[in-house]
């Protein structure tokens, strides 16, 4: 068995995609799934459907149009390039861009969720208190959103380790640049490298369950917080 | 009465308005009493700031008008809810300490010992929330809105969620509270007897209009609220004071307003005063003195100050014995006696309830 090839390039990258992926989605993710558990603009379903649009559609169509979007012609794209003098298709930058929109519902779903059931109360109790709404919100709400924060964290993370579609359309195929792990599994299924192939799947696989695992049992630790 | 607080509200939800013009005392508890539905919450809600409407001035304070507006997080009030909504990621003394710490320190008035002491919070400080009893959580949520050093206290039926037990638990705590502290406090509550514990001045509410306010004892005796205050409790609520003790006959004496009414011997020093409720069904009239012997111990001078209308064979009559004072005699009697308004007229009192506060405990 030859693992002598086998190169731990796309692994790192894959972690660290992953790792500004969820440290972005947890910073916009946090105002949207506020706004849509506490609103009541009609605008709140139309948003809710789009942010759940990565969903349902495959991944080539997400990755197609936001190829054409952040390529040099796009209208992302197209200022990026006039700025830095390239466009954020087939780099990095593209990728977390990508895998942020692709991303998206696995963070804000179970973020708003959790804002719903704990309500508007621990707010208002605050705010009678003197706190502001900053600070009514880090200092009652997220102590008691830990076990949505985990989920929220845990599945984004999870997910931007496996998506491969969009990675493939956006990103391309460049060692240490935009070649993650999906995409060189592939890479060596098509020259039939099948035990590198295993490698890394089996590897993600066990990776993907004990994450998953460490999370459901953590939930199950920590106290729920209903209001 | 100085006014302390004067509020105009207007507040339209879907199905539900509320249009309040209110001016309370300045110190006191002012109950807010009404069915589900009237709008006490929302008024609570608004006073709170809590929803954005209307002009609201305290103690010569504008907190909101057409150009003003103080948010909630400024306005130096004490909420105290059904659900005690205290934090559950903090323990009680972070829980008491919340409001505290976020109140700027030159206007912090009261102290954690000092309320630690008022409300017997001593043994519960290290315990975890979830450790407490109903009781108790809501003597710290009381704690809790207390050190924020507020102008007002606002209680959203604070005991609804207690059994009567509980319940007789915290009342002197709150009595307390408008007494050694001085803190005006707005209660909501639609049970009559908290209202008859507790208040002095009771505002009555109903589909989102004051039908009335004033003094307790006006409020009641008013025969046209007999549906708002409902049957059971129809009747007059008078402040007595205990004259003397008769051990003999285990009877204690009790001053009202220069004339004596006689109850079963209670244990309220002499001098302290005693709230008693005195049903409508439970007065007699008669025009003239008993010239014999009765069994009847308390017959109070009056004059008849009002006539109420007719409901089927009872009529309603407001009496003046220097407060006001219910009775519900039959149309029947109305006929024999002849009443008319002002004239003179005895009233035998057959049953009284004593309402017990905090003066016992």
């Amino acid at each position: 068995m030859d693992i002598g090839t086998l190169d731990s390039g796309p692994i790192w990258l894959t972690l660290q995609l992953a790792s500004v992926t969820v440290i972005i989605l947890l910073a916009i993710g946090t105002p949207m799934a506020w706004w849509l558990a506490h609103t009541r603009s009609k605008m709140r379903v139309g948003i809710e459907a789009l942010v759940a649009l990565p969903l349902v559609l495959p991944p080539t169509v997400l990755g197609f149009y936001l190829l054409i979007l952040l390529g040099p012609n796009g209208w992302i794209g197209g200022p990026v390039k006039a700025l830095t003098g390239s466009p954020l298709s087939f780099t990095f930058t593209g990728l977390v861009f990508a895998s942020t929109l692709y991303s998206l519902p696995f963070v804000v779903q179970p973020l708003q969720s959790n804002f719903e059931s704990i309500g508007i109360t621990p707010m208002e109790t605050a705010a009678s208190l003197g706190a502001s709404r900053w600070d009514a919100f880090f200092s009652v709400i997220l102590p008691l959103s830990r076990r949505g924060y985990l989920t929220a964290t845990v599945l984004g993370f999870a997910h931007t380790l496996g998506e491969f579609g969009v990675v493939l359309m956006v990103g391309g195929n460049i060692p240490g640049k935009t070649k993650v792990i999906s995409i060189e599994i592939y890479d060596r299924v098509e020259i039939l490298e099948y035990t590198q192939a295993h490698i890394l799947s089996v590897g993600l696989l066990l990776f993907s369950f004990i994450i998953l695992l460490t999370v459901y049992s953590i939930n199950k630790k920590l106290p729920v917080h209903v209001s | 009465m100085t006014e302390f607080l004067k509020a105009t509200f207007k507040v339209n939800y879907l199905g539900f308005a509320l249009d309040v013009d209110l001016k309370l005392p300045a110190s006191g508890i002012t109950v807010v009493f009404g069915p589900s539905g009237s709008g006490k919450t929302t008024l609570l809600r608004c006073l709170a700031g809590l929803e954005k409407s209307g002009t609201m001035e305290i103690a010569g304070e504008i907190w909101q008008n057409e150009n003003i507006y103080i948010p909630v997080n400024q306005r130096a009030i004490g909420m105290v809810f059904q659900d005690s909504r205290l934090f559950p990621h903090l323990n009680v003394r972070d829980n008491l300490l919340y409001g505290y710490k976020r109140k700027p320190v030159d206007s912090r008035r009261l102290h954690l010992e000092e309320v630690m002491h008022v409300l017997a919070l001593k043994n519960l400080m290290v315990r975890g929330i979830e450790k407490l009893s109903g009781g108790e959580k809501q003597r710290v949520a009381l704690g809790r809105a207390l050190l924020t050093s507020p102008k007002l206290l606002l209680m959203d039926e604070p005991l609804a969620a207690l059994d009567a037990q509980r319940k007789t638990e915290i009342i002197p705590f709150i009595r307390k509270i408008e007494k050694e502290l001085s803190i005006p406090i707005i209660y909501v509550t639609h049970s009559m007897s908290e209202v008859l514990q507790l208040v002095d001045t009771m505002v009555i509410l109903k589909e989102g209009k004051v039908v009335k306010w004033g003094p307790v004892g006006k409020v009641f005796a008013d025969i046209q609220l007999r549906n708002a205050i409902g049957d059971q409790h129809s009747g007059a609520v008078l402040d007595t004071t205990v004259l003397e003790h008769d051990t003999e006959f285990g009877i204690t004496r009790l001053d009202f307003m220069g004339q004596e009414l006689s109850v079963p011997l209670q244990s309220i020093p002499q001098g302290k005063s005693l709230r008693v409720h005195i049903h409508s069904k439970d007065v007699s009239l008669a025009t003239q003195p008993p010239d014999g012997l009765t069994s009847v111990l308390n017959i109070l001078k009056t004059k008849v100050k009002k006539i109420g209308e007719n409901v089927g064979y009872s009529v309603d009559i407001e009496l003046d014995a220097g407060r006001p004072l219910l009775a519900t005699i039959t149309r029947k009697s109305l006929s024999n006696l002849n009443l008319q308004v002002g004239q003179p007229i005895y009233a035998f009192i057959k049953a009284i309830r004593m309402i017990h506060d905090s003066e016992r405990i």
